[in-house]
């Protein structure tokens, strides 16, 4: 939002000048990212998840891009050429890699970004529609990762592909005709590698356009922060530049420590061993387990062994329960009726909030087991928490609960009330 | 934004203590730009031709077939190789011309190895655009000077592969061989 | 209004949940847990150790190509190693005459440049390892990226070379369906415990290396899953290394990026 504080673009050089009447460019960029984008100064480190997503994301479309120069769309070359490119091409064991763990980068991120989200309340007016497109980037970066674990054809892949399209064909009717047409065929096949390499390719790009949204929509109102509590005067922000860039710059620094000890030293840890047999149609892996970011969802799937009321196959129920389990986020900006956004003033919500943590990486450990006992008692057990998280827990809490007092200011939360009441009054 | 109260930093900041700042955020910047720049090199040097194909990049060929006049073909790099027996009459015609006439100066030893100078070895790529000229093949057209024809864009060649007409700018290239025995080359 | 419908969607997935979980823990306190002959007698690798292990592990070349002749000498009657090409070989100490000649023993159906047929001829340097025909029972698995497509990786392959050994007792008594058919072998290493590949390294000197290493069983199954680790890792020690010298530079710039940004925000109080 520009705060009427807001510093403005000002070109000096004659040629910015005449690129600013031209195409403000660089007025544009000033006002998304640098002086002229004046954010809440107490953002804590959990705010710098967003900017980390966009890293990871122009990691992923570069590396992805220079392997398509080498890949092969076609079942009969599909896996050796993805070990073509890890022997024989120039660094290809680099960004292929790069490529694989990056993937796991950025969901990291992006979760620790959407559990920002629920613990400070960021969905909630006026950030609902910030909210909504973030749940829609999340549900494309779960397509597109999955349809690029499919591209090396081993056997996860090919065994994936069958497993997560199978999901499509318990809608009742249209169920069977949606799968064969989702697959190209009866069984995934050449039809399906090629259509998946092709979105694979594209749905980036859709991401790349709707967090262009999610950020436009993002400065309508500006940042939210660690109080909850609106911007008031000067003093509770500082611009972006270089403020922020400052910060984001070097918490860059650390991902990519991080990022890079995986890409070097353990590229293969956060894999599956079966992903280095290529895909047999004859024979299923003992353990089917997609990649380590969808095991809770996976856990949810498979929690659902009975058929409910009778009527609703247990299938069914499990494919619409994990599809539930993301959509009903959609629906958060006005479940949370709590005015306070912030849980670091909201007592009771705190609480949830950290069992919901805990369970979700319970149901994690849980989907990435063997489909027998304890650990489907658990995933159960944990999915039941899940349920009554979201559409039980957070509505009836945000009703019941007593808030802690908000500070007046978010410079006062940052200097204490004295300090502040002079800054307030400079400012 | 000297204006916030309860800061611990000196409003007044010596100016050793600027240069000292200054260097940091300078260094810091800098090294992001080395490391960009870093990350730019596995992403060039991957376009570059891989193991496999560098592996490819030596052949040896047997020719003892082929009988003066004749020429044959090889593959080199995928490219085609035109290894011809030249006739004593076609090797006189190259050294008869005079080479300071030529746009690309070349004489037929030049081209040759000692001890082999009938065996004219060449890539079969026409220096013009890259079609491959006529004349190594049975019965094709081999142009006005008798070596080789290229049918895209009318290079005539000599019989000692030199350009001598046509748009093309340098004679065809002779790649690296050496002869492993009497009858056995390897190119590349 | 949305709340009411959010509580009762949340209770029908709830009730869901708990139905099933209902059966499911009748079921548990009937069967218990899961009891099956694997869970019981499936073992874990046992510990290797090789030189290429660890963020600064570098292959010893010696015993990769001591690995290579077990491979070729014993291995390779079953099993290919496809993702191989025969010039990869110099990187673990073959001379360029050596691969040529051992790449000539391979017959390669390929086609010809010229003129576009599929004709054998003597394999070369550039080609990849052919494929093995196999007659027997059972299927033998590529090599080529074995040591990364089973847990335990190294490990594995020594365990399982070296694991072959009688059924226990004990399994049989508790099992008894569980015999291992005729023409399998027991090996507690190997997934569903009975494997179709019989013994391959049985006695000492059965191999006999190039560098006159004493050729003990140890020894072999040891050398050769060193190699295989290769086979599936060729660009370890070059990963390795970008690694190194890329993670010190990014610490570096890193510290840079910190002490510029305490200095951008020293004037900002609580940061």
């Amino acid at each position: 939002m520009s705060f009427p504080w807001a510093k403005t673009y000002t070109p000096k050089h004659p040629f910015m000048v005449w690129m600013d009447e031209k195409l403000p460019l660089p007025r544009l960029v000033y006002n998304a990212v640098g002086g002229g984008y004046e954010v809440p100064r107490n953002l804590n480190y959990f705010w710098n998840f967003g900017f980390l997503a966009g890293l990871c994301l122009v990691i992923q479309i570069v590396s992805g891009i220079v392997l398509a120069m080498h890949y092969g769309g076609d079942t009969r070359v599909a896996f050796n050429s993805t070990e073509h490119i890890m022997r024989d091409v120039n660094y290809g064991w680099m960004l292929r890699y790069g490529h694989a763990n990056g993937a796991s980068a950025f969901f990291v991120v992006v979760y620790a970004h959407i559990f920002r989200g629920f613990y400070y309340g960021s969905y909630k007016a006026p950030r609902e529609m910030v909210w909504l497109l973030g749940v829609v980037i999340f549900l494309l970066m779960m397509a597109t990762a999955f349809m690029g674990y499919v591209l090396p054809w081993g056997q996860m892949s090919y065994w994936g592909a069958q497993v997560i399209t199978g999901l499509f064909s318990a809608i009742p009717l249209v169920g069977d005709a949606l799968h064969t047409w989702l697959l190209g065929g009866f069984a995934p096949d050449n039809a399906t590698l090629n259509r998946f390499f092709s979105l694979h390719y594209l749905l980036p790009f859709v991401i790349l356009g709707v967090i262009i949204l999610h950020i436009w929509a993002l400065h309508i109102p500006g940042s939210s922060n660690p109080t909850g509590v609106e911007v008031k005067s000067e003093s509770d922000t500082v611009p972006f530049y270089p403020y922020f860039v400052a910060k984001d710059g070097w918490t860059i620094g650390l991902f990519l420590i991080i990022y890079s000890l995986f890409v070097f030293f353990m590229p293969n840890a956060l894999g599956h061993p079966d992903n280095y047999i290529p895909a047999n149609p004859m024979q299923t892996p003992a353990h089917i387990v997609p990649e380590w970011y969808f095991w809770p969802f996976y856990a949810i799937l498979r929690s659902f062994t009975q058929d409910w009321l009778w009527i609703v196959p247990a299938k069914l129920m499990g494919v619409l329960a994990m599809f539930a389990a993301i959509l009903v986020w959609f629906f958060l900006p006005w479940l949370d009726r709590s005015p306070v956004r912030s849980g670091s003033y909201r007592p009771l919500y705190r609480k949830f909030f950290w069992v919901l943590v805990f369970d979700v990486l319970v149901l994690g450990y849980c989907g990435g087991s063997p489909a027998e006992q304890p650990y489907v008692m658990i995933a159960q057990i944990a999915s039941i928490y899940y349920f009554l998280h979201f559409f039980v827990i957070v509505p009836v809490v945000s009703s019941i609960e007593r808030p802690d007092p908000l500070p007046f200011s978010i410079t006062e939360s940052v200097l204490g009330h004295e300090s502040a009441a002079v800054a307030e009054a400079q400012a | 934004m000297a204006h916030d109260a309860g800061t611990d930093t000196p409003t007044v900041i010596d100016g050793e203590g600027v240069r000292r700042r200054d260097f940091i955020n300078i260094a810091a910047v800098s090294a992001a730009g080395v490391g960009g720049l870093t990350v730019l090199y596995p992403l060039i040097s991957q376009m570059a031709p891989s193991a496999d194909v560098l592996a490819e990049s030596s052949t040896q060929v047997d020719f003892a077939q082929v009988q003066p006049g004749q020429a044959m073909k090889a593959v080199f790099r995928k490219q085609p190789v035109f290894i011809r027996n030249l006739t004593p009459k076609e090797i006189q015609e190259a050294e008869a011309v005079d080479v300071s006439t030529l746009r690309d100066p070349q004489t037929l030893k030049e081209r040759t190895k000692p001890g082999h100078e009938n065996w004219l070895i060449t890539m079969g790529v026409c220096t013009h655009l890259g079609c491959i000229p006529l004349g190594a093949g049975e019965g094709e057209v081999r142009g006005e000077f008798g070596g080789y024809f290229c049918p895209c864009h009318g290079s005539q060649y000599d019989t000692a592969a030199r350009i001598r007409k046509g748009p093309a700018p340098k004679n065809l290239e002779v790649p690296p061989y050496e002869f492993t025995s009497d009858t056995v080359v390897k190119i590349g | 209004m949305i709340r009411i419908f959010s509580i009762l969607a949340g209770l029908f997935f709830v009730g869901a949940l708990a139905w099933s979980l209902l059966w499911d823990t009748i079921g548990f306190a009937h069967d218990g847990l899961p009891n099956t002959v694997e869970k019981a007698f499936h073992e874990h690798p046992r510990p290797l150790k090789l030189s290429s292990d660890g963020w600064f592990g570098k292959f010893d070349r010696k015993q990769v190509k001591r690995g290579f002749e077990v491979y070729n000498q014993v291995c390779a009657s079953c099993h290919a190693i496809q993702h191989v090409a025969y010039r990869d070989l110099a990187d673990i100490g073959m001379s360029e005459s050596e691969i040529k000649t051992l790449a000539a023993t391979a017959t390669v159906n390929a086609k010809d440049p010229l003129t576009g047929e599929m004709k054998d001829r003597p394999g070369l340097p550039s080609d990849h390892f052919q494929a093995v025909v196999y007659g027997g029972q059972g299927t033998p698995p590529d090599l080529s990226l074995i040591t990364k497509a089973r847990h335990g990786g190294a490990a594995y392959v020594h365990s399982l070379l070296t694991g072959y050994t009688n059924q226990p007792a004990e399994l049989l008594k508790r099992f008894p369906d569980a015999k291992t058919p005729d023409g399998l072998h027991y090996n507690p290493y190997f997934a569903n415990l009975n494997i179709a590949m019989p013994p391959p390294l049985t006695s000492d000197g059965q191999v006999t290396y190039s560098d006159g290493t004493k050729a003990t069983v140890e020894q072999m199954s040891t050398d050769v899953a060193a190699f295989l680790v290769w086979t599936a890792e060729p660009k370890l020690d070059k990963r390795h290394q970008v690694g190194f010298w890329w993670v010190g530079f990014l610490i570096y710039a890193t510290v840079l990026g910190y002490m510029s940004y305490r200095n951008v925000w020293a004037e900002k109080k609580g940061h």
